[in-house]
């Protein structure tokens, strides 16, 4: 219970601070609007439903890339970082804890996006929703582990993508797959089959990335 | 109890720290000094657990939850009160009656009326009065301390002053300074980094 209590007090945290300092929800919200609002226009009218799906996976991804950026810039002002790891509670509660502010923040971009993109480009089925969902889930798991890493570099903006991406590749495809494809479940299995394993080693791992 | 043997910290290529051999008991008071650049703050690092030793031996008896780090930033959100800051802190390390003692810490170190602005709006003093709330919130057995009067005004020093002499008989303390005279006094063990 004290962990589960942990990880409620760190995510409260970021919550709060997005509520004062607004820089990373209004951000993603814009970016993810301003990209389908482009591809609405670059698209051409004939475009196959296919294309329309591909555009929504890819503003999703780099939507949520934005947020990553910005994951940990409360915590390398001040070293509060030090802070969080020198305290006696469970370092994974730290992850799990972004993890879950993200997630907020990308599901409440998505609130957005997808009726958005339902208005620009095609309906979106029950299938596409529950792969987005699934896919969320994946993207701030092993984001977040990718975003801690980073902030201890100096290369940071650059590490972060070149890292994320790579390992966002299975998401896209099974995002993609999902949303397309006769027998979704299968997809959806494979997304919801890499949420557990990646949640698991980066639930494992962040100890390691937080400290020497 | 820390005891350090042939201790030492490499970044690379570059040695910070060599050849350092110390025992504090679990009632004793440190003082390290050295000019800039002697590997002061990484002696902390080390010792509050941030960092790993690369060559001899560091053996600390005393487990997280019982240290107490005071850094060179405050590690507190700038963009959270100071309240909201202590609350979070007293959350993680488990503190009873976190209101009270919160309150109380806020109420000595002069922050009481300033408790519910950022952080980010308080002076660098204020800031270092935050940190010493937030490092001794827990009632920690050992405290580290880098440059614990740095940006303090003198009614902040002479209070610091007074916080030690109380708490030096209830805690370990390692502390680096660049006017060890002022904690002379208090001093059972000295360490002179080059």
């Amino acid at each position: 219970m004290t962990y589960l209590a942990d990880v409620a007090a760190l995510a409260r945290k970021d919550l709060r601070l997005e509520l004062r300092a607004r820089d990373t929800l209004p951000a993603m919200l814009l970016f993810v609007l301003s990209t389908l609002v482009v591809f609405h226009f670059v698209l051409p009218g004939e475009s196959s439903d296919l294309a329309a799906k591909g555009v929504l996976w890819v503003a999703i991804l780099f939507t949520a890339l934005l947020g990553l950026a910005r994951a940990f810039v409360a915590e390398r002002e001040q070293n509060v970082l030090d802070g969080l790891v020198l305290a006696p509670s469970d370092r994974s509660a730290i992850w799990l804890g972004k993890a879950l502010a993200l997630l907020v923040f990308l599901v409440l971009a998505e609130v957005i996006a997808l009726p958005a993109f339902a208005a620009f480009f095609s309906g979106l089925g029950a299938e596409t929703v529950a792969a987005v969902a699934l896919a969320d889930i994946g993207i701030c798991a092993v984001g977040t582990l990718l975003a801690g890493m980073a902030v201890a570099s100096r290369a940071r903006e650059l590490l972060l993508p070149l890292l994320f991406l790579p390992l966002a590749i299975p998401i896209v495809v099974g995002g993609v797959g999902a949303s397309v494809a006769d027998a979704p479940g299968r997809y959806l299995g494979f997304l919801a089959l890499y949420d557990a394993i990646f949640a698991l080693v980066s639930w494992a791992s962040f100890e390691y990335v937080v400290t020497e | 109890m820390i005891r350090a043997r042939r201790l030492e910290k490499r970044y690379g290529d570059k040695r910070v720290l060599r050849g350092i051999d110390f025992e504090l008991a679990d009632d004793g008071f440190l003082v390290v000094t050295g000019p800039n650049g002697s590997g002061k703050t990484t002696l902390l690092r080390l010792c509050a657990g941030l960092a790993v030793p690369t060559g001899g031996e560091l053996t600390v008896t005393h487990e997280r939850a019982g240290v107490g780090f005071l850094a060179h930033e405050s590690l507190v959100y700038r963009e959270l009160t100071a309240v909201e800051n202590l609350d979070l802190y007293g959350r993680l390390y488990r503190v009873r009656e976190r209101r009270e003692r919160i309150g109380m810490l806020l109420e000595r170190f002069g922050l009481w009326e300033a408790r519910h602005q950022r952080a980010g709006s308080y002076s660098r003093g204020m800031l270092q009065r935050l940190a010493l709330c937030r490092a001794l919130l827990h009632g920690p057995e050992l405290l580290i301390l880098d440059e614990p009067y740095s940006a303090l005004d003198e009614d902040g020093a002479a209070l610091l002053d007074r916080e030690l002499a109380e708490l030096r008989d209830r805690a370990a303390f390692v502390v680096t300074t660049h006017d060890p005279a002022r904690v002379e006094p208090l001093a059972t063990a000295r360490l002179a980094l080059a």
